[in-house]
């Protein structure tokens, strides 16, 4: 690839032919890595950008009786694909229109500014992903033209997204959850064996 | 020429004075006009800020989460087969499409896959989808436009298409119907022969669209050469679906990606347009419902006999991993990267909707149109407002 050493990992997945692409780049070559895919590499279609929060939720997943005692939830970091060392990562994706080959891109975002540089001068569609990842996550971006809250009211505070964002009807009321798994059309309602 | 006498020269010379006056107090001043929340040509609650110098605009901004539901932070306390009930609601006018590729990505994290004919079956649900939503946006245009006979037929024959869908499903407009591995059910007696009688009648709709609009030298009017983008700023912007193909991009996903579904077993064309204007977009997603009738019904006579589910866990655990899948729906690039945590549900859903990257076009292709125009910019674009805010 051309992005030399801007990458800190990368990661295949699918068969020769239909082959999908994780590639994590340094915080700092952001930017860079997003211009030299479309300038040199052809990957010109913007698909999205987003943010992964990578903390387990401290609140479960909401299927706890809320008067028991809540068990511990272990809330070691673990990251996905291409790993990573920062809680909260940036992610992307662009394709090439003409192979139909797509990357997703990653990048971590320093816990202590949570700033990344923004893709709005490489590919414009990135404005809105932009401000939609900043109110939802929190997360800055420097060089966007207005981070203006895209969904929420203007004075709202918090980022939803984020995994410590309480989901309050949750709390108020747990989900069934489950519960009511549907049996199986034709099949037998005994348990099927795991793979 | 008669001589003028003083008094009427003086009379003459005041009045061209006073013309010039109201002409210099007639200087246009900035104004905003705001469409919507409540306009019936945004399709639910979107609201569009217009600046406006005369009647040309300035500046738009559309403004967006009267509808926001946050499905992606929903999905995060719901299991795998519960997360299709929610995500049913985010293009509700074709709805089955949007279970698929979110079903696919989880397929695709445990390893399996639906057997042939539940392959199939989804193929001509989602192309039934399809058909039932872009019949709707074919008859709205006219509506956009001041014609209001097209919406009678679309509203009529689309009943036929949701019937079917109904039919198979138990759902008009919220199926929830795709399993992970399969379907929940097989198609009903009948639905076969019915469905082929409603795709002639949904081709003859097409023809009679045609007609009123296509044709009309009003519709031509509106829309030649209005609301251009050009390709690369198409594809810059992540358009997706006939906004992209309306660019002239040759790209279909039903055809450009292996995916474990029916398209690649029987001949059809993607259709493409250069001229990138409201017309063209139109215009393909006319020439698509069309070739989804003839997808349908070429799908129908391969359809391979056979389970339609595979086997599964009762109780369904997905595998740790990443996996991004997405399909071309009715509005466009429709996809989801789950990230999966090894447990019952999702860690993260990213939805990706078509109708947030076109729409986020509209900053920069309403400037400068005519205020008339933005109608039917917006309507050629064709957004459905929880394919936005999801």
């Amino acid at each position: 690839m051309a992005l030399g050493d801007a990458v800190e990992d990368s990661f295949e997945k699918g068969s020769d032919d239909d082959v999908d692409t994780w590639v994590r780049v340094k915080t700092s070559a952001w930017r860079d890595a997003a211009s030299t895919l479309r300038e040199k590499l052809d990957y010109d279609y913007f698909c999205f950008l987003s943010a992964i929060d990578w903390l387990p939720s401290p609140y479960g997943r909401g299927e706890e009786d809320p008067t028991a005692e809540r068990a511990a939830i272990d809330s070691t970091i673990r990251q996905g694909y291409t790993g990573g060392a920062t809680r909260m990562q940036v992610f992307a994706r662009l394709v090439n229109h003409r192979t139909h080959h797509g990357v997703t891109l990653k990048a971590d975002v320093p816990d202590d500014s949570l700033t990344i540089d923004s893709w709005v001068g490489v590919f414009a569609g990135a404005n809105w992903h932009e401000r939609e990842t900043h109110e939802m996550f929190g997360i800055s971006f420097a060089g966007h033209p207005d981070l203006r809250n895209m969904y929420l009211p203007t004075d709202f505070e918090g980022h939803p997204l984020r995994k410590d964002f309480p989901l309050l009807a949750r709390i108020v009321k747990p989900w069934p959850g489950i519960v009511d798994v549907e049996p199986l059309p034709g099949g037998s309602d005994e348990e099927g064996e795991a793979e | 020429m008669t001589m003028l006498g003083d008094r009427q020269q003086l009379a003459y010379i005041a009045s061209q004075a006073a013309d010039a006056r109201v002409n210099v107090e007639l200087e246009t001043e900035g104004m905003t006009l705001n469409i919507g929340p409540q306009h019936p040509a945004t399709h639910g609650t979107l609201r569009i800020i217009a600046r406006l110098d005369g009647e040309q605009v300035v500046w738009a901004e559309p403004s967006c989460g009267y509808m926001h539901r946050g499905y992606e932070k929903l999905a995060e306390v719901r299991t795998f087969p519960q997360v299709t009930a929610l995500v049913n609601r985010i293009d509700w006018l074709g709805s089955f499409a949007n279970e698929v590729p979110f079903i696919l990505a989880a397929e695709e994290l445990m390893g399996i896959e639906a057997p042939p004919r539940a392959q199939w079956i989804r193929t001509i649900l989602f192309e039934l989808s399809r058909i039932a939503n872009v019949s709707l946006f074919l008859g709205d245009l006219g509506v956009q436009l001041g014609a209001i006979t097209p919406v009678f037929f679309a509203f009529r024959d689309r009943e036929y298409v949701l019937n079917l869908i109904e039919g198979a499903t138990g759902g008009r407009f919220h199926p929830n119907f795709d399993r992970i591995g399969g379907l929940k059910d097989d198609l009903p007696a009948g639905f076969i022969d019915e469905t082929r009688v409603v795709m002639r009648k949904m081709r003859k709709f097409c023809d009679e669209i045609e007609g009123l609009l296509f044709g009309n030298e009003i519709f031509e009017a509106r829309t030649r050469g209005i609301g251009v983008i050009p390709r690369d700023l198409a594809l810059q912007y992540g358009l997706s679906g006939a906004n992209l193909r309306g660019s002239g991009v040759d790209w279909d996903l039903r055809r450009d990606q292996k995916l474990p579904m029916a398209w690649d077993k029987v001949d059809w064309k993607v259709w493409t347009h250069p001229d990138g204007d409201s017309y063209a977009r139109c215009w393909i997603r006319l020439q698509e419902v069309r070739e989804s009738t003839l997808i349908v019904e070429k799908l129908l006579d391969s359809l391979p006999s056979g389970p339609v589910m595979a086997k599964v866990p009762r109780i369904i655990k997905v595998p740790e991993g990443e996996a991004w899948v997405s399909t071309e729906n009715p509005l466009g690039e429709m996809g989801y990267y789950v990230v999966s945590k090894g447990e019952l549900g999702p860690f993260r859903v990213k939805i990706r909707s078509a109708s947030f990257n076109n729409i986020s076009i509209v900053p920069w292709l309403l400037k400068g149109v005519y205020v008339p125009d933005i109608i039917t910019i917006l309507a050629s674009l064709y957004f459905i407002l929880g394919d936005i805010d999801r």
